[in-house]
Formats: C-alpha cells, structure tokens, sequence
C-alpha cells in the first residue's frame, strides 16, 4: 500500500508570541515542530504499513527550514520525504496550498491512501485535508480516530463525534485527516535516526510539480489576511492545575486570599 | 564540557535524552510509589533500539560498545535509576553470551535481545555468594542431553520480567572456583520459577527476585563457554558492564544536581536567593567537581574497554568506584540544599537519595572494586 503523509512545520504551540508591532506570529526563537495532528498521522501512516506492507511517503510544502520535519518523519519510520518548496508558494491560502499540495501528491506517485492531521495549531483552519482530497477525487474522512481493518481495498474506521463516534466504510484510494485519540507518536529510532542523517530529501519547486503559477502562493489565493490581533484582554485567569483535591485546595486558598487578603 | 562525541554517539545522547525528559521524568514518581516494572517505557527504549546498542551487528545488534551503551544510561540514569537498571540489566544478562557464547547460542538469542523481545537477566548472587562469588552453591549436572539445575539465585534484577537468564552454576564442586559454568536458562523452562519481587530502599521499580531451580532441565546447547569457564566469563561479564553502573552514577548526579541549584536560584532566604550564598555555592560547586571528574573518567575508561585492552579490570573498577561514590554524595548534599523541601517526596531528590545507595553495593560493591585496583596495582609494582 502506497501511503502519502502530509505534513507540516508549525511553531511549538507552546512557545506561540504574537509581534506587538505587527501583530503577526513572531517567528524568531520560536521552535518549530511538525503539528502535532500531522505526527498522529505519520505515526498511523507508519502503523499502516507495519501491518499491511507497503510504503509511507511524507510531503511537506514550507520553506527550506521544513526539511527538518522530514528528517524527523525518516527516523520515525517514513520511507521516502518531498520538501515542496518554491518562493511562489509564499502567501498561499488554503486554496493555493491544497492545489500545490495536490500537484506534488501526483508528481510523488499514485498514493492508495493520503493521511493528514485534521488542522494545523498554526493556521486551525481544517481545510486543507478535505481541499485535497477533493482535488484528487478522493473520498475522505475527518477526524478519523480508529483504522480498524483495510479488506480488499475498502478501510473500515471510526470518526470521532461531539457524543461518541461513527463507524464508516470508505474505498481505496481516499484521504483521511486524524484526531489525537488515534495513537501514540513513537519515539525516533537510532536506525531511523542514521538513516534519516544519510537520506537526501527530494526538493520539488513549482516548476517541478507543473503547476499553473496563476493558482499559486499569495496571487493564487482569495483569502486575504487584513489584520491580525490578539483579543482583548477581559480580566485575569489563572489556569489551576493538579487533581481535583489539589485544585480545590488551591482554588479554596484563592477565594480565602481574596476575601480576607493575602 | 565538551567530550567530542561523534555523529552517532551524540545521536544516542539525544534520542536517550528525549526518552528520558517525556517519558522517564513525568513517570519516575509513579513508579517509585507503586513499585510496578516500568514495561511501556522498556518497551519504548526497545523500538528505538536501545537494546540493540550492546549486541554486535552480524546478531542484529548496533555494534556493542561499552561506551554507547554508557552514554544511554547516563541520561536514563539522569531521570531515574530504577528505570535505567531494568534496561541495563538486559546487557549485563546478554554479555555473557555476547563475550563467551558459541556461535548457534548467539544466533539462537542475541537477535531477540536486541530488539527487545527477550529481556535478559543475569544471575550470580546467592544467600551465601555475594562479594565471595566462590560461594556458589547452585549446581549444575549432566544428564544425557541434559544439564539439570538446583539452588536458588537471589536478588536477581529483572527477575520475573526477563525472558532469559544467564546463570552460573558449579558443574564440578571439588575444583573449586574452576568448577563453575555458566548456562542460558529461559523462562519457560521446566523447574525455573521466580520469588515475589523484593521490598527495597531505592531503584523500587526495577524487578528484584529469587530465582528458584528446581530439578530445572535444560538443552545442552545452553552452556555458555566452556565448562569450567564459568567464573572467568563472569569477570569479563563485570569488567564491561561496570562502566554503565558507573554512568547511572554520572546521570544520578547529574539529575541531583540540576535539583539543587534550580531551587537554590528559586528559593529565597533572607531577601536573596540562596545559591547568593557561598556556603550554598561552595555545596554546589563541589558536586559539579565531582560530577565532571567523574564523567570524564567514565568515558574514558568505557573507550579504553571498546579498544578490547588484554587488562581492564582496574579502569572499569575505578570508574565504578568513583561515579557511584559522588552519586551518593552528591544526592545527599542535594536534599541537603534543598532543606526541608529535599526531603519531601514532592521533589526527586529524596527518591535520588535512595536509588544512590545501591550503585555503591550492586554489581560488585565498592569495596570489592577497590580489592580489584588493589589487586592490579599489587601486580603493576612487581
């Protein structure tokens, strides 16, 4: 089974700024990790193949930085790794990305199932996976939370609901966008991590994948970001954490303290 | 400092160091207070090919070398002792087979090894054989096809969790010390049982058990070496695998004393913070000393023993004595700065404190190492 897995670099949710001045996503010193919902899906990808044969093929569309999340993806278990990468690309919206995305998908082979995590932390849209699959003329299924058996060419999964989940049947070739629940990422291996270390990433640029330049990056996308900024700020939280004992403790302690001064 | 490792020793140093910051740290605790082995992370040191780090390459392994496999365990050590020990008792159990074992019982078990599937055991220590391994009252007899095994192991690490166990037994009682060989005993072998697992002071999550052999029946095939060899395979067994005790040792301190001086800037006292303090510093100072020093005389003596040197006795001794002695101190000075605090067990330095103890006693007690580099030195200034 030819598996392709979409993947991409997003700053550590953990370490998100916004620029005071620009109020853009203030990138500098900010690590940068594959989204985490793209990890549960090479994980699936990789699993996949493990029980079924076949090959798992990761693609990324960023800028030359990304090569680090396919390197990461080789020593997690990924066979083969396309950076798409092309100043033409910059800007694009999630029309433009998914047309990208669709023409290196086809240029990297003809894949029996293309998985992807169901949103970027960066972006949340949740477009992109349903936006490629449609130009691949694939079935698809989001936040997909169980694989339980692929049987002559038809994948038989659970989709994940606000009460509970769905059990569907989808044919081969289709495209699936993954919840957290699905598994748990691995680790590297120190035999991926060597391999990974002497693996050379095909680069595919816009010329690469044939693409219409009309339909790409910033000229190729109808979304149009006018201006972004955090919302106001309504009073102070403070998040209290620990077991249900130690949070009332501690939440009791707050409401004693405000009362009466600390 | 810097040790000028290469492309895939610091490899090992990451991926060790990743396992150990998401999975060893946030689960030491849990472990410690229930006392349960540590399978799922075993489990994922073994997919990410630990376990293949002290197995040779011809039997699926990555190469074997003592340092790698110490440059493993100092960052697994660094997030808890117990964990480590329930790895490294797979390559102490293994090297047996490794350094002495025929061709077929390599193939028959090293492969499983070194993808985690068998964890190993070793298998030495008895009521009467601690430090005086010539105490030895296992025995091993001939029968047919057959050696048939009886006596009791005790305190054997991994006991109960492991799926092979190397066991040393005497074979011929009246040669004394040249009477002993050594044998792979699997699990599922008729007459081989396990005692429940032991209560300890520290490493609470490491398996630790009697073995039980009772009229135990096992294949020729399963001597190790040759007969008689037993004791001399075990000597080559310890010289390799102390270093890794060593570098527990080198991570124990090294964890401790990231404890330390964290709080020390953290916590103040008389409107400072106390590491502004020189009797505070002086502490500090003093368990850095003694962690680097230590470090340094570990991956030293580890690459002298990749380098197969026909003497390595004194060098794996030293490295063990002086590692796991400023592990133990250094985890008391810890609680110590840390006051009060240290020695609640809301903060890891009390459970560091524990876990110390027992690199200064297993795998040859620090007196007994000392014997050895006395031993060697006797010899040296003939």
């Amino acid at each position: 089974m030819n598996i392709v897995v979409c993947i991409k670099q997003v700053p550590d949710a953990k370490d998100v700024r916004l620029d005071p001045e620009t109020n853009t996503l203030s990138r500098e010193g900010v690590k940068s990790v594959i989204n985490p919902y793209d990890r549960h899906a090479l994980e699936e990808g990789v699993r996949l193949k493990e029980e079924y044969g076949g090959t798992v093929t990761v693609i990324s569309m960023g800028p030359p930085q990304a090569q680090a999340i396919l390197t990461e993806a080789i020593s997690c278990g990924a066979d083969e790794a396309f950076l798409v990468s092309d100043r033409a690309f910059a800007g694009a919206d999630t029309l433009a990305t998914t047309y990208t995305l669709a023409q290196a998908v086809a240029k990297a082979g003809k894949p029996d199932l293309v998985l992807c995590g169901k949103q970027a932390t960066d972006g949340d849209t949740a477009q992109v996976g349903p936006g490629l699959a449609v130009r691949l003329d694939m079935p698809f299924v989001t936040c997909v939370k169980k694989v339980r058996t692929i049987a002559k060419d038809v994948l038989t999964l659970e989709r994940m609901m606000d009460d509970g989940y769905d059990v569907l049947e989808v044919d081969l070739p289709a495209l699936l966008t993954v919840v957290k629940e699905i598994n748990t990422p691995r680790f590297p291996s120190l035999r991926g991590m060597r391999r990974a270390r002497d693996y050379q990433i095909t680069s595919l640029t816009a010329e690469d994948i044939g693409a219409d330049s009309s339909r790409l990056g910033l000229g190729g996308s109808p979304t149009q970001v006018v201006s972004v900024f955090p919302p106001e700020k309504k009073g102070d939280r403070t998040m209290i954490e620990g077991s249900v004992a130690e949070q009332v403790d501690k939440l009791a302690e707050i409401l004693f303290d405000s009362a009466f001064g600390a | 400092m810097d040790h000028f490792l290469n492309e895939d020793q610091q490899m090992i140093v990451d991926l060790a160091k990743q396992i150990t910051d998401e999975m060893i740290i946030p689960n030491r605790a849990k472990y410690d207070e229930t006392e349960g082995y540590p399978l799922d992370i075993v489990e994922t040191m073994a997919k990410s090919d630990f376990f293949a780090l002290f197995v040779p390459e011809e039997y699926g392994g990555l190469g074997g070398g003592c340092f790698d496999t110490v440059l493993a365990l100092e960052q697994f050590g660094r997030g808890c002792v117990g964990i480590a020990t329930a790895y490294a008792a797979s390559a102490l159990g293994a090297y047996p087979i490794v350094i002495s074992g025929s061709k077929e019982l390599k193939e028959q078990f090293l492969p499983d090894i070194a993808t985690g599937k068998k964890r190993a055991a070793f298998a030495l220590t008895e009521a009467n054989a601690g430090s005086d391994a010539s105490g030895i009252q296992t025995t091993a007899v001939e029968d047919g096809d057959y050696w048939v095994l009886n006596g009791t192991k005790q305190w054997i690490t991994n006991g109960g969790q492991a799926h092979l166990y190397t066991v040393i037994a005497m074979t011929d009682p009246h040669k004394g010390p040249r009477g002993a060989t050594m044998f792979v005993v699997e699990s599922t072998d008729p007459g081989f049982s396990c005692g429940p697992k032991e209560k300890k002071l520290g490493i609470r999550t490491s398996a630790t058990t009697e073995l039980i052999f009772k009229d135990c029946r096992i294949p020729k095939s399963r001597m190790i070496g040759r007969r008689g060899a037993g004791f001399i395979t075990v000597m080559k067994t310890l010289d390799k695998s102390r270093p890794g005790i060593a570098s527990l040792g080198v991570g124990l301190a090294q964890g401790a004393l990231d404890e330390a001086a964290t709080y020390a800037k953290q916590r103040v006292q008389f409107g400072k913070p106390i590491i502004s303090f020189q009797a505070v510093q002086h502490m500090l100072a003093d368990m850095a000393i003694q962690t680097e020093a230590s470090r340094a005389l570990v991956y030293v003596s580890a690459k002298h023993i990749d380098a197969h040197p026909k003497q390595m006795s004194k060098a794996s001794a030293m490295c063990k004595v002086m590692a796991t002695d400023t592990a133990m101190k250094v985890a008391v000075d810890a609680v110590q700065v840390m006051g009060g605090y240290g020695y609640m067990r809301e903060y890891p330095v009390e459970k560091m404190m524990r876990d110390a103890k027992i690199l200064q006693i297993y795998e040859g007690t620090n007196q007994i190492q000392r014997n050895v580099i006395g031993q060697e030195l006797n010899k040296e200034y003939n």
